[in-house]
């Protein structure tokens, strides 16, 4: 894949349909390629790469990329095509601006699960439901499957939603993806065990911003919780509460925008499971205003931004506190 | 040189945690998610994970730290001293790296004028350090000098198959191994098999052999002006991931926060990369995330240099290879920049 | 437990003066009425509204008054705008003095001084022109250039025309940046009105003004013939700790507020232009 992806991208710099070429580019070792811009055919050629650990999501740089002159060429999987939609939805790209290759997805690799079950990793390969992994202490062959990002253990989805063409077949959408499993897990607790499992795992939290700075629905010019005269300061928790009501506000601010991409969780230093947060909402407002997806269509109206006659009431739906 | 056998070693920690408080790294939860700091606690498990994700600076330098209090009434202000004397403490399993970000922290806040938040805290906790057994690929400790075979510390540790070798290094390290009777004496050179071991390992690592050669104080302008920031810094996030789990990295705020009481003032790490770490009400002389970037690495490359006599702000422990977003590092910085650059 | 510098020190504010519209000169003594602390000129202190902000100002009134700090404050954020709301006996917290000062004691010793300041730029050279007037004998004559958007905007006017101008060891050029009614004197920016005053190449220089002031006044001093080495200015980013721990008010490898604020321009020249 990777390289056609390169002759693609070589093709259409050459034909002038773009100017750069948003991807990844090789890192020091074989799990951390990093987004990079490319602007010729020879810096394709010197360090794009394309492979089970790139996992980064670039629909997000698009809202930068597209304010620049000419077109980018991006490379999108499913789960990112449908941010780039949401973002659409959202005026924070320029269509127009803005050329987009779809790329079959399979799942990505966690390099933190690989690199805990492989210490000393010198280079790993995929072959079918395998990862081969060289270690400076031994080879190691894992199971593909208990390696994946979160997201890709309940893909919702294999289908690109948005593409100019697209590089092998496109997938198609996955119901039963089973990613409401642990919400629902959650939501059978008891209120108490509930809000210990948050204290526990939001308590974590060292306040780095990058699950906010990935996040393609966190797209405010200037958030919230960076205003030196808003009252809540970005950086610490002024009290034991305050952390768990940043990522609480955040998880509001994007319920209904959020496309369940998993980024957040992905680059969560502390490995908190923030996602689950989103699911809660997105599977609150299924089961309310029936099924929406984000990002699924440009364009769409979010059930919280929209109004219909059938919408249900909240008071009708909790009276008093119960059902 | 004294050692215990790996089967007493509980009965170690629960001897020392039995007069101060003893913390030591341990699985955070599943797999994926490594070792933390955690206190000791009967049944605790020591994780030889090489490393915590979390580095140790925490215990001297913490997240956030309240420093004052002030009652207003009025026109008047009392200023509230909440300092306390802290209570001893021990860490074990500190790693080389970490052991030689102390220095680095003690470099800026023990130098005149001392900060007595970050001082009171050191001078109450003891250090115990344990050699890599397993050093992995984003291990670069030895570019930075630093042996992770012969940690440093008040005690440095051993560990073999059966057994854990304590060397004091310094009398509060001597005192508290006299009071451990579990330990028996070792010969000197008892430890010397397992480092030789550790150095082997060492010496296959695949980052041993990156260059410092092109960075130091005295190519400040050279490296401040390469075009190789705008293409380095295109993909950052302006997060504070890098800042946070780095050992080395020093910088903070300090806020107020309206208890409803009074105003409690804290400090609380900051990070270079926030688009307001540089702002004035007049404007930010940091306008762009390349810039801020770039004051992040040539602070640990260049500026702490030229300030500490060449010692480099960075101790090789690889967390900011595990743990950036975006995959970007000061191994790669250090390469890209260092191209040509020799 | 060991003295903390980042705890600060109670000042009372027992004398507010208005400048112009948005600077305010603040009179600030320690509870038992005396100075909080000595300072030479130049140096820094931090002052605070708990809840509100902490910030670092110049102090603005010279050593050699043995009775009192006084800070000019130009309103231009939240913190500033609470101080000018400020009434007299309001208490704020004190913490200093910071930074190195300017060399009055060492490389100023006999030299004739030219200070040129724009704005609020002046507030931090009064302390060293008071302090040279008042230590007449170790230094030679004075020379102020000093200009400000209009006649109104000019700091510590009355000074100026009462002590300043009557004293025989100061010459003072005053501008301002447009005609306006009232007003005599020059009409013009500084750089220019430097250029005009030809001013006495053997001069020692001290600026202090806009980042942009500044830039357009040194080279217009170059090209009159002074040196980067003959010329002070004093510099003011973002601070928090004012001990250089923080980490925020670096110039590469500097800290404005350790190392600085004062800064010979030759060694400025050498760093990266971040400020």
């Amino acid at each position: 894949m990777q390289d056609t992806m390169m002759k693609r991208a070589s093709e259409l710099l050459a034909d002038g349909t773009v100017v750069r070429v948003l991807g990844w580019k090789n890192g020091e070792f074989v799990y951390d390629p990093t987004p990079a811009v490319f602007d010729s055919a020879e810096a394709l050629a010197q360090d794009f790469v394309y492979h089970d650990f790139c996992g980064s999501n670039l629909s997000k740089y698009l809202i930068e990329l597209s304010r620049l002159e000419g077109k980018t060429l991006v490379f999108l999987k499913p789960c990112d095509s449908y941010s780039l939609n949401q973002l659409l939805t959202e005026h924070r790209i320029d269509r127009e601006k803005v050329y987009i290759i779809g790329i079959p997805c399979d799942g990505k690799l966690d390099p933190d699960t690989v690199r805990s079950s492989a210490e000393g990793i010198l280079s790993a390969v995929t072959e079918g439901d395998s990862v081969q992994v060289e270690t400076m202490y031994g080879n190691v062959t894992l199971n593909k499957a208990d390696c994946l990002l979160e997201r890709c253990t309940v893909c919702k989805s294999h289908k690109v939603v948005v593409f100019d063409e697209m590089l092998g077949e496109n997938g198609t959408v996955n119901p039963d993806s089973n990613r409401f499993d642990m919400v629902e897990k959650l939501e059978a607790m008891t209120p108490e065990e509930r809000y210990e499992f948050w204290r526990g795992e939001l308590s974590r939290c060292i306040r780095c911003n990058a699950c906010r700075n990935v996040c393609p629905a966190c797209s405010c010019e200037q958030c919230v919780f960076d205003s030196p005269t808003s009252g809540v300061s970005q950086k610490a928790a002024a009290d034991s509460f305050e952390e768990n009501m940043f990522h609480i506000i955040r998880a509001f601010h994007v319920a209904g925008r959020c496309t369940d991409c998993g980024e957040c969780s992905r680059v969560c230093p502390q490995h908190i499971p923030l996602h689950l947060l989103n699911r809660k909402f997105i599977k609150d407002i299924n089961t309310y205003y029936g099924e929406y997806q984000a990002g699924a269509e440009a364009g769409s109206r979010a059930p919280l931004v929209n109004f219909t006659m059938d919408d249900c009431e909240p008071n009708v739906i909790y009276k008093g506190g119960s059902k | 040189m004294k050692k215990v056998s790996r089967s007493s070693l509980d009965a170690c920690f629960a001897a020392i945690a039995a007069s101060q408080k003893l913390y030591l790294p341990v699985a955070d939860g599943e797999k994926k998610r490594g070792a933390k700091y955690a206190p000791w606690f009967e049944g605790a498990v020591y994780s030889t994970a090489v490393n915590t994700v979390r580095s140790a600076k925490d215990f001297f330098f913490p997240q956030v730290e309240k420093m004052t209090r002030f009652k207003m009434d009025g026109k008047q202000i009392e200023v509230e001293d909440i300092r306390k004397e802290n209570e001893d403490f021990v860490i074990f399993g500190v790693r080389a790296c970490d052991a030689a970000s102390f220095a680095i922290l003690d470099s800026v806040y023990l130098s005149d004028p001392v900060d007595s938040f970050y001082q009171n805290r050191r001078e109450h906790g003891l250090i115990m350090t344990m050699a890599c057994g397993k050093p992995t690929e984003t291990c670069f400790c030895s570019v930075f000098g630093i042996d992770a075979a012969e940690p440093a510390g008040d005690i440095s540790c051993w560990m073999t198959e059966d057994t854990v070798y304590m060397q004091a290094n310094t009398e509060k390290g001597e005192a508290l191994l006299a009071s451990l009777p579990m330990l028996e004496d070792a010969a000197d050179d008892a430890a010397e098999e397992t480092k030789a071991a550790i150095r082997q390992v060492l010496d296959k690592l695949p980052l041993k052999d990156l260059s410092t050669d092109a960075f130091g104080g005295d190519k400040l302008m050279k490296l401040f002006d390469s075009d190789k920031w705008n293409s380095l810094s295109e993909a950052c996030l302006a997060c504070g991931t890098c800042t946070f789990v780095c050992p080395t990295c020093q910088c903070y705020d300090i806020r107020d926060y309206d208890t409803g009481h009074g105003i409690e003032r804290f400090r609380c790490w900051d990070s270079c990369m926030y688009s307001d770490f540089t702002l004035c009400a007049h404007g930010n002389t940091r306008t762009t995330q390349m810039q801020r970037f770039r004051q992040r690495f040539m602070h640990k490359l260049v500026y702490y240099p030229s300030n500490n006599n060449g010692t480099f702000g960075c101790v090789g422990c690889g967390r900011c290879l595990k743990s950036c977003p975006i995959s970007m590092n000061i191994v790669k910085v250090m390469k890209t920049l260092g191209e040509g650059n020799e | 437990m060991k003295q903390e510098t980042l705890i600060p020190k109670i000042g009372v504010v027992t004398d507010i003066r208005i400048d112009t519209p948005d600077v305010k000169t603040f009179r600030v003594v320690g509870l038992d009425g005396k100075k909080v602390f000595e300072h030479m000129p130049g140096q820094c202190a931090m002052l605070s509204i708990p809840g509100v902000g902490e910030g670092m100002f110049s102090i603005t009134s010279s050593p050699t008054n043995t009775e009192f700090m006084e800070f000019s404050i130009k309103k231009c954020g939240c913190l500033t705008s609470w101080l000018h709301m400020m009434e007299v006996g309001q208490q704020v917290t004190i913490r200093g003095p910071y930074g190195n000062a300017f060399p009055v004691t060492t490389d100023f010793q006999g030299k004739d001084l030219l200070f040129i300041a724009g704005g609020i730029g002046l507030a931090p050279l009064r302390s060293v022109i008071n302090y040279c007037r008042d230590k007449k004998d170790e230094f030679g004559s004075l020379h102020i250039i000093y200009g400000s958007r209009s006649k109104d905007d000019l700091v510590d006017y009355q000074e100026i025309l009462d002590e300043w101008m009557t004293d025989d060891n100061v010459r003072v050029d005053l501008t301002i940046d447009r005609e306006q009614e009232g007003w005599d004197g020059h009409v013009g920016f500084i750089p220019n009105f430097v250029k005009e005053l030809k001013p006495d190449l053997n001069r020692t220089v001290l600026i202090c003004g806009p980042p942009i002031m500044i830039k357009f006044t040194l080279d217009g001093l170059k090209e009159l013939g002074f040196s980067e080495e003959q010329v002070y200015t004093t510099m003011e980013l973002r601070m928090k700790c004012g001990i250089g721990k923080c980490g925020r008010c670096n110039i590469g490898d500097k800290y404005v507020c350790k190392d600085g604020p004062v800064f010979r321009f030759d060694a400025l020249s050498e760093l990266p232009n971040e400020y």
